[in-house]
């Protein structure tokens, strides 16, 4: 099967501290992947590498055809990236920040016009189209900013937390849009805290201080470690890190 | 005896009506759980029974106090931890930590058995800005904070939102001990598995209680039969399920899908339903429903 991330030995350290501890996995394309860990365990580090925003200190990665430490700017152009802090901009309407970020990727003014109007009625959004960011409830924010991540139809999409603080109803609303996306071809790539979500992945890994210690499918791993739900699976994984999550 | 009364409290920003003649008694001893969707008014109701805002009608006792009158004996009583990190980021833990203590009159010391257990975890950074902090040891500063006190209540709004399966644990096992302690906690929290560890729970949508009880008693009162689903395809089997007569509702729950039905339509209706397109790998079989099948239940209705 084509990959649509390789990951070969990947390092980084800062200072004396290794973040990312040498790993190495490999992602198919349309895959929805789960990058779990626990707060510290060098989540956010690795999938910054992986998105061509930061050098690792050793190691490779193949992203979405491109090295991306090589070409990161290959690499930004073909992915899509969700930020844990929210990535849109308050101050800005609905329709503004459509507008910022589909020109940043390069969309012409016809296709940004028929892309936001498309996008605002497949949201549900249309009457809050000129309202401020700000103002909008937190679910909204994070439909919006992913469809923003996938406005240039990105081969692969990275969605760091998106679902912090969401409730269950509005945190599947945003799963059945990466299913969606996933159905038309684009791989997602997630990290979670809430671990009916990571049942949602086709595969996930578990990170503990900076280790990949896991990697399967959310049932073979729970044959693996004999527990009924994943939350044991993680909770027997994730308690024996060692470092702090400082 | 009741902690906190609130009786009537309305509160309104422009044209957006928060909260909508809200009655509420919380009895002492508590772990009172305010479930809700972002947006139902958790936060302003929070941010009422603190005394940090007024309602618009209606009033507020806390301790036996008035939130707009007594507000500063409220203030010296309680704890609060918001939902948004709200420390002094450019202090140091250890500053942030004196300047708490000395606000409220007390030291580091005086309560130290309290916390003992949470300060020992950010000791080893105790002279790092808090700004530079994890999320998790931002979270354990603030609570830090807000007990410094001893305070009779601790408010936490969404306090464990970002924070990952071990450390939630963790941080439930501390609210638990600290309500043996007789510190009476009223919390906030979008994850279910949190909900059902509190003696009682109100949900709350559009500024509305819509029930409150103990999750136990939430659930068992929850007559819907969940039919559990799966095939090989779930995503393709979730858009089918919805389009079927007989449910009401469909939606993922780990790695199946549960389905709740429309009133009067039975198992065998739905059965025969189901089994009019082909399913590569289904399967189903009725659960007892939990306290998120409820929650999503009464936020798609009421």
């Amino acid at each position: 099967m084509e990959s649509a991330i390789i990951v070969n030995n990947l390092v980084k350290k800062f200072g004396g501290f290794t973040a990312v501890d040498d790993i190495s996995f490999s992602v198919a394309k349309g895959e929805i992947f789960g990058f779990l860990g626990a707060n510290g365990a060098g989540k956010t580090t690795a999938m910054r590498m992986l998105c061509g925003l930061l050098k690792p200190t050793s190691g490779k990665a193949v992203v979405a055809g491109y090295d991306a430490f090589k070409y990161p700017e290959k690499v930004k152009a073909s992915i899509g990236y969700m930020s844990q802090r929210f990535s849109l901009y308050n101050d800005l309407t609905v329709r503004e920040n459509f507008r910022l970020y589909a020109g940043i990727y390069g969309l012409s003014n016809n296709e940004i016009v028929q892309k936001t109007q498309d996008m605002l009625f497949e949201l549900d959004m249309l009457s809050a189209k000129d309202t401020l960011v700000k103002e909008l409830p937190l679910g909204w924010k994070q439909k919006l900013s992913f469809s923003l991540a996938i406005v240039h139809k990105p081969q692969i999409v990275f969605l760091d937390e998106p679902t912090g603080g969401v409730d269950p109803g509005t945190r599947r609303q945003f799963w059945e849009m990466i299913y969606q996306a996933a159905e038309d071809g684009i791989t997602a790539f997630v990290t979670t805290h809430y671990m009916d979500e990571a049942e949602y992945c086709d595969r996930v890994s578990i990170m503990v201080d900076g280790r990949i210690e896991a990697m399967d499918t959310p049932k073979n791993l729970k044959l693996q470690y004999g527990c009924e739900d994943f939350d044991s699976v993680f909770y027997q994984l994730a308690r024996k890190a060692k470092r702090n999550a400082d | 005896m009741n902690i906190v009364e609130i009786n009537g409290v309305s509160k309104r920003y422009g044209k957006v009506e928060a909260l909508n003649e809200i009655n509420l008694q919380i009895a002492k001893g508590e772990i009172y759980g305010l479930i809700g969707p972002d947006g139902a008014g958790k936060s302003t109701l929070f941010r009422i029974m603190t005394s940090l805002i007024k309602p618009d009608k209606g009033f507020v006792k806390v301790l036996g106090f008035d939130s707009v009158n007594d507000y500063k004996e409220i203030r010296g009583r309680v704890g609060y931890m918001p939902g948004r990190f709200s420390l002094y980021q450019d202090l140091s833990v250890i500053e942030n930590i004196n300047l708490f203590a000395t606000v409220f009159n007390t030291s580091l010391k005086e309560n130290y058995r309290l916390i003992e257990d949470i300060y020992k975890q950010i000791e080893p950074f105790k002279n790092r800005r808090a700004g530079a902090l994890s999320g998790g040891m931002k979270q354990k500063l603030a609570l830090c904070c807000a007990l410094i006190h001893k305070p009779d209540i601790l408010f936490l709004d969404e306090p464990t939102t970002g924070v990952d399966p071990v450390s939630r644990r963790e941080f439930w096992e501390i609210l638990k001990r600290l309500n043996n302690e007789q510190i009476t906690v009223i919390v906030s929290t979008p994850y279910m598995d949190e909900a059902k560890q509190c003696s009682k729970i109100s949900l709350i949508k559009d500024g509305q209680i819509i029930k409150t009880d103990s999750p136990e008693m939430i659930v068992a009162d929850f007559k819907k039969d969940i039919i559990e689903v799966s095939a090989k395809n779930m995503f393709e089997l979730l858009k089918f399920l919805r389009k079927l007569n007989s449910v009401d509702l469909a939606y993922t729950y780990g790695d199946k899908h549960h389905v709740i039905l429309k009133d009067r339509i039975t198992i065998s209706d739905f059965e025969r339903e189901i089994k009019s397109a082909s399913h590569e790998g289904l399967d189903f079989c009725c659960v007892n429903p939990t306290i998120e099948d409820y929650y999503i239940y009464f936020s798609n209705n009421s």
